[in-house]
């Protein structure tokens, strides 16, 4: 008797696991951009707390890397903190047969630090680039006060770092005396601390230093740094982060998407440093064609 | 310390004849099982130096051979002067692993270290051998008794601590007092450093220093010396090779520092002999480019290069060290 009631027990729970299992077979791949390694691992956190048996795997190696997987078709969601090339959407489309739909999770900014003493209020993309590449040494030249311009970067395995290699220095390599420094609160530390110093990073720091106004070039206007400037893009150094998928996101992956695009995921967004997409564009749709217009830009 | 004989007696039960062989027996057990144990945990240390030692140089190696990885990193890359530069403005070294041509001189890495490892070098040592002499020669006995181990307790902090405050307060108090170009520079990093290292250079000099034996310093004094210039020409030079241990330890442990300089050194990659310029160490570029770093690419294998050439280093520098020590022992024994 005992030994029957047991084993009946044991079937019971053994099936209960077994059903667990089949729950969670199919985990949702999610992989690429560096920067967005930390947003997706929220994401999935707090996700899988709501809904208990899905499963999500986040991995990073950067944008490149998550669309190479995106191509192959191993993972289902590819995180990239650019727009896909055309020859990258004709390769899915030829290997996965579908198209690829990009969808704008959040959005990114870029700021300029300068020391709060330092009277340039103002930089365009140009100006920044010679200093950064060590054309512009001196503050003299930039129309501030003599003195040789302190430059910090951030580590070379930054998200931020390659951005800004790409978007504000053209892919040129930066100058060897550029200093980098671990983290963004280190930067913003040693820009409070000197003087002379000019550093980037993310907007939401701004203790003891003051965010430059960029000109997009010498003629356009001076823009300030500020939430709606960044998400209008009329502040140049901001950009979408993107999810991408092979044809549109069916079943769970599904279910997932939607749950970023909504109020809490675009909550958690804020909570990791990035900015929720604007309230116009939290349909995908939309905000796809305003990506678009961005990009045109 | 005295040991109490009489309460050992008491505490053992005195065996009878019978079970004396059983106890004797079961003790020789338990001394065979504790032989053991401990010489386990012995080879068990040995092994994980060797196995790291080996897993390191098995990912150093595609350096040397792996055609597809020397297509960027050959030790011609690592090594040789490059042209990386425009025509007015050569730059033959260039640390620069992310970009359109990866560029991966170590050059630089190897002068910042020793820059830094110098600085450290010259501000500590003074520092940790006078007060090693202080606290061996001159120090009455309840301020050696506090003094030592407050200094030993300075091996405590943890490094990033030490970094920190260096990033945030000894930067700018440096640059306050000479205006340097750059707030984060050599200097500061090697004054941080000086802090890490100065516990190991104190601790070996000063049981050097106390290792010399008491007939030293009877005869000196019997001959009327005076006690600073006991100390300075008697005592110092017979515990020369445990000082010059106490140097070469701390040598390595700076060259190992990390934590430190990735805060305090600014991190640029600079080919330059002025200390004042910032650096970038081995130890820190290997701590700040790892952890993201595409595995199995050049890079990464150019870093755990690095990484084993740090790691030979400092064990030559260690064993070194360990050299000099045994070799003040057998000169104070008189042999």
């Amino acid at each position: 008797m005992k030994s029957r009631c047991s084993a009946a027990i044991l079937l019971a729970l053994l099936l209960c696991w077994s059903f667990r299992i089949l729950a969670q077979n199919k985990p949702i791949t999610i992989k690429g951009s560096d920067t967005m390694v930390l947003l997706g691992q929220r994401w999935a956190e707090v996700y899988m707390k709501k809904n208990p048996g899905s499963r999500i795997q986040i991995t990073g190696g950067g944008s490149g890397t998550g669309i190479a997987a995106l191509i192959n078709g191993t993972t289902d969601i590819c995180e990239s903190s650019r727009p896909m090339k055309d020859k990258e959407k004709d390769q899915v489309k030829a290997r996965r047969n579908t198209e690829v739909k990009e969808i704008p999770v959040a959005v990114d900014g870029l700021a300029i630090y300068l020391n709060s003493v330092n009277p340039i209020r103002e930089l365009t993309l140009d100006q920044i680039k010679g200093i950064y590449t060590g054309r512009i040494t001196n503050w003299k030249d930039l129309g501030g006060k003599e003195g040789k311009i302190i430059a910090y970067s951030r580590e070379n395995n930054s998200g931020t770092y390659a951005y800004f290699k790409e978007h504000v220095l053209d892919k040129a390599d930066f100058h060897p005396a550029i200093q980098t420094l671990p983290g963004t609160s280190a930067v913003t530390n040693a820009v409070a601390k000197d003087l002379k110093s000019i550093g980037y990073g993310g907007i939401a720091y701004a203790k003891g230093i003051h965010h430059a106004m960029v000109k997009k070039d010498a003629g356009s206007p001076a823009v300030e740094p500020s939430m709606e400037n960044v998400l209008s893009a009329t502040y140049p150094l901001s950009r979408f982060l993107y999810w991408c998928t092979a044809g549109e996101p069916s079943g769970e992956a599904r279910k997932l998407v939607d749950w970023v695009l909504g109020a809490e995921g675009q909550r958690l967004v804020q909570e990791v440093g990035y900015y929720p997409l604007p309230k116009s564009t939290t349909s995908p749709a939309t905000a796809v064609k305003a990506s678009d217009a961005r990009k045109k830009k | 310390m005295r040991i109490d004989t009489s309460a050992i007696g008491s505490a053992l039960p005195l065996p009878t004849s019978n079970s004396l062989s059983s106890h004797l027996k079961g003790a020789r057990f338990k001394d065979f099982l504790f032989g053991k144990f401990i010489l386990f945990n012995a080879i068990l240390a040995v092994s994980t130096i060797f196995l790291i030692g080996l897993y390191i140089g098995k990912e150093a190696l595609p350096v040397f051979y792996d055609d597809e990885i020397r297509k960027e990193a050959s030790l011609d890359n690592l090594f040789a002067p490059q042209n990386y530069g425009t025509e007015e403005m050569p730059l033959p070294f260039i640390w620069q692993p992310v970009g359109e041509v990866p560029k991966y001189s170590v050059f630089p890495l190897f002068l910042g270290t020793l820059k830094v490892t110098i600085i450290a070098l010259l501000f500590g040592a003074p520092l940790a051998i006078g007060a090693a002499i202080y606290t061996a020669e001159f120090a009455k006995h309840w301020v050696r008794e506090i003094v030592k181990p407050v200094v030993e307790l300075l091996a405590g902090i943890p490094s990033v601590v030490l970094g920190f405050l260096a990033l945030v307060v000894l930067a700018s108090w440096i640059q306050d007092l000479f205006g340097f170009d750059y707030r984060l520079n050599a200097v500061t990093a090697g004054i941080a450093m000086a802090l890490a290292i100065i516990p190991i250079i104190y601790t070996v000099s000063e049981d050097a220093l106390t290792a010399v034996p008491r007939t030293y310093r009877e005869a000196s004094l019997a001959l009327g010396v005076a006690p600073w210039k006991m100390a300075i020409s008697v005592v110092l030079p017979a515990a020369t090779p445990g000082i010059f241990a106490a140097l070469v330890l701390g040598f390595g442990r700076a060259m190992g520092e990390t934590m430190v300089v990735l805060m305090a050194s600014g991190n640029a990659a600079v080919t330059s002999l002025k200390l004042t310029d910032s650096v970038r160490t081995i130890a820190a570029t290997i701590a700040a480019e790892l952890g993201e770093v595409v595995f199995r690419s050049p890079h990464y294998h150019v870093l755990f290069f690095l990484g084993a050439m740090l790691f030979s280093l400092t064990f030559l520098l260690n064993m070194l060290g360990e050299y000099f020590v045994a070799r003040l022992k057998r000169k104070l024994m008189g042999h």
